[in-house]
Order: structure tokens, then C-alpha cells, then sequence
């Protein structure tokens, strides 16, 4: 009688002791993703360190000519802008074609319609994110320069590779992004707002462009400013199409090249480890991994802000 | 009251007359922009799928099995995807070992035994930032961790790797929405029944989140099956005549292939590229249509 409770507690500390393991090996996955984080930003902080002490940090930031050496031996010159630019032309570009079909997209499934049309629209948008960036990248080489840019500004004018094409095929991609985004923040603005307006005497449009669409505005601007991100980090569509040729440009109908696509170049390139190109990937890849991250932490801000109004 | 009335009538009724004509208008050009708008991707999608088809469709049905069966080759005649797609399928496979029970770890744990503090915030906080960040960089941490700091080289494992870290944070999104979706009742029944949590998690939740963890693990991996650049970074061959025998072979990727095919000048090998690319576009759908599949079929709705 005086021995069956502690055998009790004993199995029942026996079980929770094993719960506790388990428990703790479900923290462990938890936690491996900020180690992951680290990870990321150890191996770039390492090699980036490695890069500036060959490789002068000024002239990293400041240079206009990004001319890398081929082997070991072989100083290139190593200034980032023409990277940065060819990036901030890509993500203006995609933004110029994803930000307007965005919008309306959202505002046409958000407000206009029916319940069947978006059964069938939202999927296919669905389906256009999910294509595989590297085929994105070859229907921009195989249509949209040959078949759309040409034939519209003239074959002499617009490259084979050109940072148009690029931008397009980028739009594409984050049009979904946006419109999905933007809907769902149009969505949950309240419906009483909305009765309102129709009350006073508006018509749909009214309600849309006057109502729906300001309140909803951070909700968009987030989504644009993550589209943005995405398009930045893009890699393959913008490889393929745009080029390989960094310089310091604003002609969309010139070739270009991205900081990613500069990423892509080296290492299709076979470049020895160790070597001064190759530590400048590391420091190409902290400039695009700081840039990205500073654009998807202001975007969850927004969402975080516009999450507060209406909840 | 009638005087005033009568005083602003005609005049409050003409310009509104006028208003209303011109709102009309405005109005149906509006909702002909939104539909134009809207309807520009549906057609680029149409459009891309056609320039596909229209490249490979005659490559690929001319000798398919010669194109599903052979290695690839300097010459487009010849060439196949062979050592590609078998590669994307290991690849597939192992990255779905790896970062499945991880994935789902992480979301049970986030979900049912996360005290609200503040090292459940930064993990959150680090997850939501971790989707964010450019799968090439993912390729850099690849290379820096496991082909050359642990020594994988550009190896079968390390594709892997580097692929179920880059779609950990899809999966775990994904798991924790599908155990978020089982009601409280279920598991203050099992309580009550005497279960512990842990019992409760892995009988009754665990099993009721499974079809929305599966449909977002398959649409995690068939992202992950669509990506090039990390494999391009870290370095797996495109040109391989072997199917890995040990996790540290080489192996190769099918978009590695079709960017290859891509970036050469000859057109024969642009027709290679849109082949390949509409295996890969196949054999994404029929991913797509299993997740559809199984969320149709297997969703407990409560």
C-alpha cells in the first residue's frame, strides 16, 4: 500500500522524462533555422573578410568598374555599382510591369469577381509563380526579345540580351506575389466601409479606387516592396536574358548584369577557391543578402502595422 | 423647406445628369482595365506554355525515349536527359529525408510547446526572414558549409542539403497552418481522456495535420526540384554519365541541364532545352496534382 505510489510516480516521472526529450529534439528543429541564419551569415562574413583584405572595401563601394581577374594571380577591379545598378534596373523594371498588373489583378479578384472567376483565376496565377525561373528565363531569350521587343523598338535597338526582357520575365514572376498579397490586404478591409461609400451613392469603381484600394495601401506597399526583394534575388530568368555584361547603363535595351547573375557567371566559370574572384562571391552574395533582408524586414513591418488597424 | 427645394432642383439635377454620363463611362473603361489587367497573366502563362511547346513539343516527341534514356551529348541529336532526371528524382527524394521530419519538428513545436517568449518570437521572427532570402545565397552557404567546410564536394548529400535547408521555412509555414487547423476539442478530448501532450500531439494531432503538412511538403519540393541556382553554386556537373551509387557521388539536376541547353548558341539545343523543359513542367503538374490530390481527398473538414 505505503510502496505503490512511488512506483507510480516513479513510471509517471519515467514517462514525462521522455516527453521532455522529445520536447527537447522539437526545440532543436525549431532552433536549427536560427542556426541556419548563422550559418548563412558566417559563411559570407568569412569569405567577404578574406575578399576586402585583398580587395580594398572603398573601392568595393565606391568603384564603377566591375572587371574581375581570371586566375589567382590576376588583380581585377572590383567596384560593386555596375551590379547594384543592373539590380535596381531589374527590380524597377519588374516592379513597372508587376506593380500595375498586380494591383488590378488584386482589385478585379478583390472586388469585381464572381466567386467562379477567382476559383479559376487564382489558380492559374498560382501556377504562373510556380514555373521554374530557369524556363522563365528561356521563353524571355526565345519570345520576348525576338517576338515582342524587336518587332515594337526595332532589332538594331534592343540587344539580344537585354535588361527589358529581364524586367518582364521578372515582372511576371512577382505579379502573382503582388496580386495575392495586395488581394488579401484589400480583402480584409471591413465590408462596412464598403457599404458606406455604395450607401452615399458610389459605384463599384468609386469604391475601389476611393475606399477600398487607400485603405488597403500598406497592404500594397508591402507586397510591392517584397516583389521588389524577390526580384533583386532572382537569379536564372535575369542570367539567361539579361546578360552578362556589367556596366553602369540605364538603357533597358542594353545587356546588363545583376549581382546575383554575376554570382551565376563565376561559379559556371569553374574559379579556384581561394582564389580573389572567388572570395568576391561571398562578398556579392552579403551586398544581396543585406539588401534583401533590409526589404523583406520593412515589408513585414508594414504588414505588421496594417495587421493592427483592422484586427 | 418645399421653396429650397424647388430653388436648387433643376440645376443640382442637370449637373448630376452630366455626372452621371460621365461616371458611367469612367466606370465601364475602369472595369475594362481591371479585366485587361488581369487577363495579361493568364495570357503570358499561355503564351510561355505555347513558346515551350512550340520549341520542343516536335524534339521530344520524335524520339522520346531515345530523349528520356540517353546521356547528354555535344551533339543536340543526340543528347538526353537521362542522368538529369534521375538525378533531380534522387535529389528530390533525399531533400524531402531531410527537411520533412524537421520541418514538421519545428512547426509541432512551434505550435503546441512554444512558450510565449521572447526566444519563440526571434525563432518565428528568423523563419518569416529565412523565406525571404535569395536561393542563390542558400547555393553560397552550400558551398562555403557543406562542400567545402565539411567536405561533401559537389556531391549528391550536399544538393541535398543545400535544397532542404532552402525549403525548411515552405515546410515549416506550411505544417504549422495544418496543425493550427485542428480544433482545440480534439485535443482537450484526449486530455481528458487521460493522454499526455506529447501522446495527444503524435496520435491525434499529428495525424489530422497530415494531408495539409503533405500538400505543402509536395509543394515545397516541387519549388525546390524547379531551382537552379544554389545547385549551380555549389557546383554539380551537368556533363555526367552516371547515376550516383553513395551519397558522395556527383549528380546533376534537370534545370542545370536546360540552362546549359539554354545559354548555347545552336538552335538544336534551344529545341533540347524547351524538351527538357516540358519533362520538368510535367513532372512539376504531376506533383502539383498529387497536393491537390491529397488535399481534396484526405482533408478533415471539422
Amino acid at each position: 500500500m505505503v510502496a505503490t505510489p512511488p512506483e507510480l510516480s516513479i513510471t509517471r516521472r519515467n514517462a514525462r522524462t521522455g516527453e521532455r526529450l522529445i520536447v527537447n529534439a522539437l526545440f532543436a528543429c525549431a532552433v536549427l533555422s536560427i542556426a541556419v541564419t548563422v550559418g548563412i551569415i558566417a559563411v559570407l562574413l568569412v569569405d567577404t573578410v578574406e575578399f576586402f583584405r585583398e580587395s580594398s572595401i572603398v573601392k568595393f563601394l565606391t568603384g564603377t568598374v566591375w572587371a574581375p581577374g581570371q586566375g589567382a594571380g590576376v588583380d581585377g577591379l572590383y567596384g560593386v555599382w555596375p551590379l547594384i545598378n543592373g539590380t535596381l534596373m531589374i527590380g524597377v523594371g519588374a516592379i513597372l510591369v508587376g506593380l500595375p498588373l498586380g494591383v488590378l489583378t488584386a482589385i478585379y479578384l478583390s472586388e469585381y469577381a464572381s466567386s467562379r472567376v477567382r476559383r479559376v483565376l487564382k489558380p492559374t496565377l498560382e501556377i504562373l509563380a510556380g514555373i521554374p525561373t530557369v524556363v522563365v528565363g528561356f521563353f524571355a531569350l526565345q519570345f520576348i526579345t525576338p517576338s515582342l521587343l524587336r518587332p515594337i523598338f526595332g532589332t538594331d535597338r534592343v540587344f539580344i540580351f537585354n535588361a527589358a526582357a529581364g524586367s518582364i520575365a521578372v515582372g511576371l514572376m512577382i505579379l502573382p506575389i503582388i496580386a495575392s498579397i495586395s488581394e488579401d490586404a484589400m480583402r480584409a478591409v471591413p465590408s462596412s466601409l464598403r457599404e458606406a461609400a455604395f450607401g452615399l451613392g458610389s459605384t463599384r469603381r468609386q469604391v475601389s479606387l476611393r475606399v477600398v484600394v487607400p485603405a488597403a495601401l500598406s497592404g500594397i506597399a508591402a507586397s510591392v516592396i517584397l516583389g521588389f526583394s524577390r526580384a533583386v534575388g532572382e537569379t536564372m530568368a535575369v542570367t539567361i536574358a539579361a546578360g552578362n555584361s556589367p556596366k553602369m547603363t540605364l538603357n533597358f535595351f542594353e545587356s546588363i548584369q545583376t549581382l546575383t547573375a554575376s554570382i551565376a557567371q563565376t561559379v559556371n566559370g569553374e574559379v579556384a577557391a581561394g582564389t580573389v574572384r572567388y572570395n568576391a562571391l561571398f562578398a556579392l552574395g552579403m551586398t544581396l543578402f543585406l539588401m534583401t533582408l533590409a526589404m523583406n524586414l520593412i515589408s513585414a513591418r508594414i504588414v505588421r502595422r496594417y495587421r493592427q488597424v483592422y484586427a | 423647406m418645399t421653396a429650397a427645394t424647388d430653388v436648387l432642383a433643376p440645376s443640382t439635377l442637370r449637373r448630376g445628369a452630366s455626372r452621371t454620363g460621365a461616371k458611367i463611362a469612367l466606370d465601364i473603361v475602369f472595369s475594362v482595365v481591371l479585366f485587361v489587367g488581369t487577363i495579361v497573366g493568364v495570357v503570358a502563362l499561355v503564351t510561355l506554355i505555347w513558346t515551350i511547346f512550340d520549341n520542343g513539343w516536335e524534339r521530344l516527341v520524335a524520339d522520346p525515349g531515345g530523349f528520356l534514356t540517353s546521356y547528354v551529348s555535344r551533339f543536340p541529336a543526340r543528347a538526353g536527359i537521362k542522368a538529369a532526371l534521375i538525378g533531380s528524382a534522387y535529389l528530390m527524394v533525399l531533400t524531402a529525408l531531410f527537411c520533412f521530419p524537421i520541418g514538421v519538428g519545428a512547426a509541432v513545436y512551434l505550435e503546441e510547446f512554444a512558450p510565449r517568449n521572447r526566444v519563440t518570437n526571434f525563432v518565428e521572427a528568423n523563419i518569416a526572414n529565412l523565406a525571404g532570402v535569395p536561393s542563390v545565397v542558400y547555393g553560397l552557404l552550400g558551398l562555403g558549409i557543406f562542400v567545402r567546410f565539411l567536405q561533401m564536394g559537389p556531391s549528391l548529400l550536399a544538393g541535398a542539403l543545400t535544397l532542404a535547408v532552402m525549403s525548411l521555412p515552405v515546410i515549416i509555414v506550411a505544417a504549422r497552418e495544418a496543425v493550427r487547423a485542428v480544433p482545440q476539442s480534439i485535443r482537450l478530448g484526449a486530455y481528458a481522456l487521460g493522454a499526455t501532450k506529447w501522446q495527444t500531439v503524435r496520435r491525434q494531432v499529428l495525424p489530422a495535420a497530415m494531408p495539409g503538412t503533405l500538400t505543402g511538403t509536395i509543394l515545397a519540393l516541387s519549388r525546390a526540384i524547379g531551382e537552379t541556382a544554389p545547385l549551380l553554386v555549389i557546383g554539380l556537373p551537368i556533363v555526367i554519365f552516371s547515376f550516383p551509387n553513395d551519397l558522395r557521388d556527383p549528380v546533376s539536376a534537370l534545370p542545370l541541364l536546360i540552362f546549359d541547353w539554354t545559354s548555347r548558341p545552336q538552335p538544336a539545343f534551344a529545341e533540347a532545352a524547351a524538351a527538357a523543359s516540358i519533362v520538368l513542367l510535367a513532372l512539376l503538374l504531376a506533383m502539383n496534382a498529387v497536393a491537390i490530390f491529397l488535399r481534396n481527398r484526405y482533408t478533415i473538414r471539422w
